[in-house]
């Protein structure tokens, strides 16, 4: 991912500026917004949950806070990766509760202009195009980013 | 009482602490209106309390002074004597006020000195104002040697003399001889110290009264609940850190650390108990509004109520006292309401004419028990039952099947609570869905149990406290989890050995525990982690066996190994898997894992709603087993004699209490109208003597438009048991007798007493066809012959498969009925000749028996109960028969 064509923007954050962290999920580039992210970590043992639906991958204590685990790839009807230790999670608290969402990769964070946001093409896949902020047009990918919100509350939904 | 006194010392203390700080300006400025003001208030408020508290003297020197300062706050002028009056008689209640303190009681003595004081003043004032009312513009700070000569500062308005003040000078001048040398007592102290700082002071015993009254100040003081919440949350924390360091400490074992550890476990352990007392409240702060709920109540409803509490001193979390206090109030509601009766109703019913309703609390190991108990008219369950088949909750069989107690928890189901029918004929449905629900919520459990004409008993368990608890740590497919030990009631190890043998009933797993059979739930295929391969080869020898009780019901948890208890600090679970019924949170363990709090409530679902049935009977020393093909469900009764007998209850229509007056005698037998037709009753057994008043409980049988009634002498219980008529009977009427729950029982033959069921016009009787019936149990083909009979067949019948084969060989028959389960549908095909047509009967048809018998070219499988089905099949047969010829 290069962030070269945007470093201009991003001298300055002001109002109209998107802080984004951006995250690889099954090779396709997302954005969340950073005022929403508490931490990133790394998840090495989480406690199953049996029963639990399939986007729930498990519970984590994060220096004594019990994290539950979503999987990104589930939420995104995204092919499940195979389990493996030191995954990487985004930390978020959302309506009191902690959670983690598991991702293939973090990286770094962007400033884009809200401008530069694009509406969901009308192609997008629907469950995608409901999780969806907006798309932006990176140099050499598309960077699609998450209405955090929205995905938490249809994924509490799902599972209920 | 003792802690409205605690609180009320408490309390005062604090008021008088602000007061005292006003104390000194109020000597300089006597006639600040908010001092003034401020004083009166805090008398005011010890006088309103002590009143309900039971506290004369302080009552009487409030009541005292409270009149006294009022004048002033009406704007008379006050003057020094009258401020170390005061001052002095703020003294002495705090000198009341730590005795109180220390001793619960008001010490000896008196206060005629300071309430004659206060009297006089409030007379002189009186009078004065009633005198001066011209010279009121005057008023200044006018004080002379002898008595208080005060000079009101306005005239009163014409409303200010009023009834309260004119008793008062009444009383004053009732006493007035006495008042005079009261006076002198009091008048020396101001004379002595006309500064009135040291007026306070002055005198030793006045110093004794402000010591012990800054002690109070000491050892109660309000803090906000959120930072004890606060306080809470974070011994949990250090409970758990703790626990971590003592999980460390086990793996290695490294000596230093051992002594300081123990040191700091026992600190924490003390720490968690003192905060854990800080949340503690009395159970009975909750109860302190109910003697005026049922005094409200009895006077809404006119009924006679008393209520009685016991173990008010019960102490309880705070958090959970909150959440029991409305279910607590709807229950006593309730039993005002519902259960208790008219006084009328009671004297006719022999009982006293004030109904009881009693609220208990005790601690017992780690919950609280909460009984709720009243002496009046019980539920009625017959409605409960009629309303849990109007509303879909159970079948009438299953309804017929269930104990009182079974019954009564219908009430608590969510359909209940709107049934106006019910609430206003018997009661007891408003609400409880929600009072059971609130009591779920904190991991309690309620049961309830009624007696006709006696009462109701409510029992709510609630645990201790909601944030930390003691839990079971058991494995299961190598994943731990945490079981709240309050529901645990003991670990079995199972083994081959044959007190701990797992066996199965049609593939569901029991345990024998002691002559019980316990209801198995395979912890790893409840939760979804067995494998394909583990279902197979499940080796049931070295498992652990967690008995759990969640209400009534009694059930075991399978589990690979038990590790440790550990208490834990439950925490909630977030939204993507709160709605798992099987999870009540989850808790960080001490080497830091997460592991999920099983909820043995929520599991109970996965054992299926029938076992839930059967496991009620358990607790009531009864066997609990699956269904199986060998069970039957009888009715037993008494009839006669005191030999149990009994009918399988899949005979009977149902059971009824008929009123003995409306019993006739009829073409010489008894009949009685029932539902628009006439119904004949017949003795069950011998020697039966009906009874000589009240009602008659009969067994209703029917049989399209007849109706037989049998009359018996008590119904003693439904039990399903195996079946197997040991000996024959030479009684006509008994088939013979059966061992049913470890008793002798006669097996009543309906047939017999019951005539119509042969003489029932049979509508294939032109041609009587000869039927040959298969069925090895003695029972069924006892109760066959006769159905088959009336229908116009002849029968015979035969018990093996090989007597069958004999009879088929040297008779001709027209139709084989043949019980299927006993015999495989393909062995009865072998023995049967091809030409005649085969109907098998059934207990219990399943789709693989039908297929079978469909291969075996049967004609059709019924179910051996279903009497109409197998006469309307045999019809068929006989049809095609005909058909064919």
């Amino acid at each position: 991912m290069s962030v070269a064509a945007n470093s201009s923007n991003s001298s300055a954050a002001n109002a109209s500026d998107n802080q984004l962290i951006t995250v690889v999920i099954d090779q396709q580039l997302f954005g969340l917004p950073i005022q929403q992210i508490r931490d990133v970590f790394v998840v090495n043992d989480m406690t199953r949950v049996p029963l639990a639906s399939d986007s729930v991958l498990g519970l984590y204590n994060l220096r004594g806070h019990v994290l539950t685990i979503l999987s990104m790839r589930a939420i995104l009807n995204l092919e499940q990766a195979a389990a493996s230790n030191n995954q990487i999670a985004v930390g978020i608290e959302w309506q009191g509760q902690s959670l983690g969402l598991l991702v293939d990769s973090v990286g770094e964070v962007m400033t884009l202009p809200r401008s530069n946001r694009e509406p969901n093409p009308a192609n997008l896949d629907p469950r995608w195009a409901s999780l969806s902020a907006g798309v932006f047009r990176l140099d050499d990918c598309l960077l699609v980013e998450l209405n955090l919100n929205h995905l938490l509350s249809t994924t509490n939904k799902k599972a209920a | 009482m003792d802690d409205l006194l605690r609180d009320f010392v408490a309390e005062t203390a604090e008021n008088i602490d602000i007061v005292d700080r006003e104390l000194v300006r109020f000597e300089q400025e006597p006639n600040n209106q908010s001092i003034v003001a401020q004083i009166f208030r805090l008398v005011h408020t010890i006088k309103g309390t002590c009143g309900f508290l039971g506290l004369p003297r302080l009552e009487a020197l409030t009541h005292a002074a409270e009149s006294a300062i009022d004048h002033f706050r009406d704007g008379a002028p006050v003057t020094k004597d009258v401020v170390s009056l005061i001052l002095s008689t703020i003294d002495r209640i705090k000198h009341i006020m730590a005795e109180l303190d220390r001793s619960t009681q008001e010490p000896e003595g008196t206060d005629s000195d300071l309430i004659g004081a206060l009297e006089s003043v409030s007379v002189e004032l009186i009078a004065q104002g009633v005198k001066n009312t011209s010279k009121a513009a005057l008023a200044t700070d006018i004080t002379t040697g002898e008595l208080t000569y005060q000079v009101l500062e306005r005239a009163l308005r014409p409303g200010e003399v009023s009834l309260d003040e004119l008793e008062r000078v009444f009383r004053a001048t009732e006493a007035e001889t006495e008042k005079k040398s009261k006076l002198e007592i009091s008048k020396p102290q101001q004379l002595e110290a006309p500064v009135s700082t040291e007026a306070r002071v002055s005198t030793e015993a006045s110093m004794q009264m402000n010591a012990p009254a800054s002690q109070i100040r000491q050892h109660s003081i309000r803090v906000p609940i959120e930072r004890l919440e606060h306080l809470m949350t974070m011994v949990s924390e250090l409970v758990l850190t703790r626990n971590q360091l003592l999980e460390i400490a086990r793996r290695d074992n490294d000596s230093r650390f051992k002594v300081p550890l123990q040191r700091l476990s026992q600190v924490t352990a003390e720490l968690q108990d003192s905060v854990m007392q800080t949340r503690m409240q009395p159970i009975g702060t909750a109860w302190a509004l109910l003697p005026r709920l049922v005094r409200d109540l009895s006077q809404e409803l006119n009924k006679n109520i008393e209520l009685h509490t016991v173990g008010a001193e019960t102490g309880i979390d705070r958090q959970l006292l909150e959440m029991i206090k409305d279910p607590m109030l709807h229950m006593i509601r309730n039993a005002a309401d519902h259960g208790i009766e008219t006084s009328d109703e009671r004297i006719r019913a022999g009982k006293p004419a004030s109904g009881k309703i009693k609220i208990e609390a005790a601690q017992k190991g780690g919950y609280i028990t909460l009984t709720i108990s009243d002496d009046g008219r019980g539920i009625n369950l017959d409605r409960v039952k009629e309303k849990a088949i109007e509303i879909g909750l159970a079948t009438k069989a299953e309804v017929q099947a269930m104990n009182d107690q079974q019954v009564a928890k219908f009430i608590f189901h969510a359909g209940f609570s709107t049934a106006n029918s019910l609430s206003n004929i018997s009661g007891r449905g408003v609400g409880m869905d929600v009072v059971r629900s609130n009591i779920e919520q904190i991991g309690g459990s309620i049961d309830i149990t009624t007696k006709h004409g006696q009462g109701t008993q409510v029992e709510i368990n609630i645990p201790l406290t909601l944030a930390i608890a003691a839990a079971l740590i058991v494995e299961c497919a190598g994943q731990r989890f945490a079981v709240p030990q309050m529901t645990v009631l003991e670990l079995v190890r199972a083994g081959s050995s044959n007190e701990a043998k797992i066996e199965h009933l049609n593939q569901a797993p029991v345990l024998r525990l002691r002559q019980r059979l316990l209801p198995l739930l395979q912890l790893k295929e409840v939760l979804g982690l067995q494998s394909e391969a583990d279902a197979k080869s499940a080796d049931w020898s070295k498992v652990f066996i967690v008995v759990c009780q969640v209400g009534q019901i009694r059930f075991g948890m399978v589990v690979d190994s038990v590790l440790q208890t550990e208490e834990i600090v439950v925490k909630p679970v977030s939204a993507p898997i709160a709605d798992l019924s099987c999870y009540s949170g989850m808790t960080i363990l001490g080497d830091g894992s997460v592991t999920m709090i099983l909820e043995p409530n929520g599991l109970l679902q996965y054992l299926g709603s029938h076992i839930e049935a059967h496991n009620d009977n358990a607790t009531e020393d009864h066997l609990a087993v699956g269904h199986s093909a060998n069970r039957t469900t009888f009715l037993v009764f008494r009839a006669g004699n005191l030999t149990p007998k009994a009918i399988p209850l899949s005979l009977i229509t149902r059971l009824e209490d008929i009123d003995l007056s409306k019993i006739e005698i009829s073409g010489g037998q008894h009949v009685v109208q029932y539902r628009g037709q006439l119904m004949s009753l017949k003795p069950a057994g011998e020697n039966f003597v009906l009874r000589q008043n009240g009602t008659q409980p009969v067994i209703v049988f029917t049989d399209e438009q007849t109706v037989v009634g049998l009359m018996v002498d008590q119904i003693i219980d439904i039990i399903e048991d195996e079946l197997s008529i040991s000996t024959g009977s030479l009684t006509p009427g008994i088939l013979g007798s059966a061992i049913i729950r470890e008793r002798s029982t006669e097996i009543i033959d309906v047939a017999y007493h019951v005539p119509h069921f042969q003489k029932k016009s049979a509508k294939a009787a032109n041609s009587k066809r000869h039927i040959l019936l298969i069925e090895r149990n003695d029972m069924f083909r006892s109760m066959l012959v006769p159905v088959l009979q009336a229908a116009g067949y002849t029968v015979s019948s035969a018990g093996q498969l090989r007597e069958a084969e004999q009879l088929l060989a040297t008779n001709s028959y027209d139709v084989v009925v043949a019980n299927v389960e006993v015999e495989a549908p393909a062995s009865i095909a072998l023995v049967v000749p091809q030409s005649l047509q085969v109907i098998g009967i059934a207990n219990r048809t399943s789709a693989s028996l039908l297929e079978a018998a469909g291969n075996a070219g049967f004609h059709d499988v019924v179910g051996i109960f279903d009497r109409e089905g197998l006469i309307a099949s045999l019809l068929a047969c006989d049809n095609l028969q005909e058909e064919a010829a």
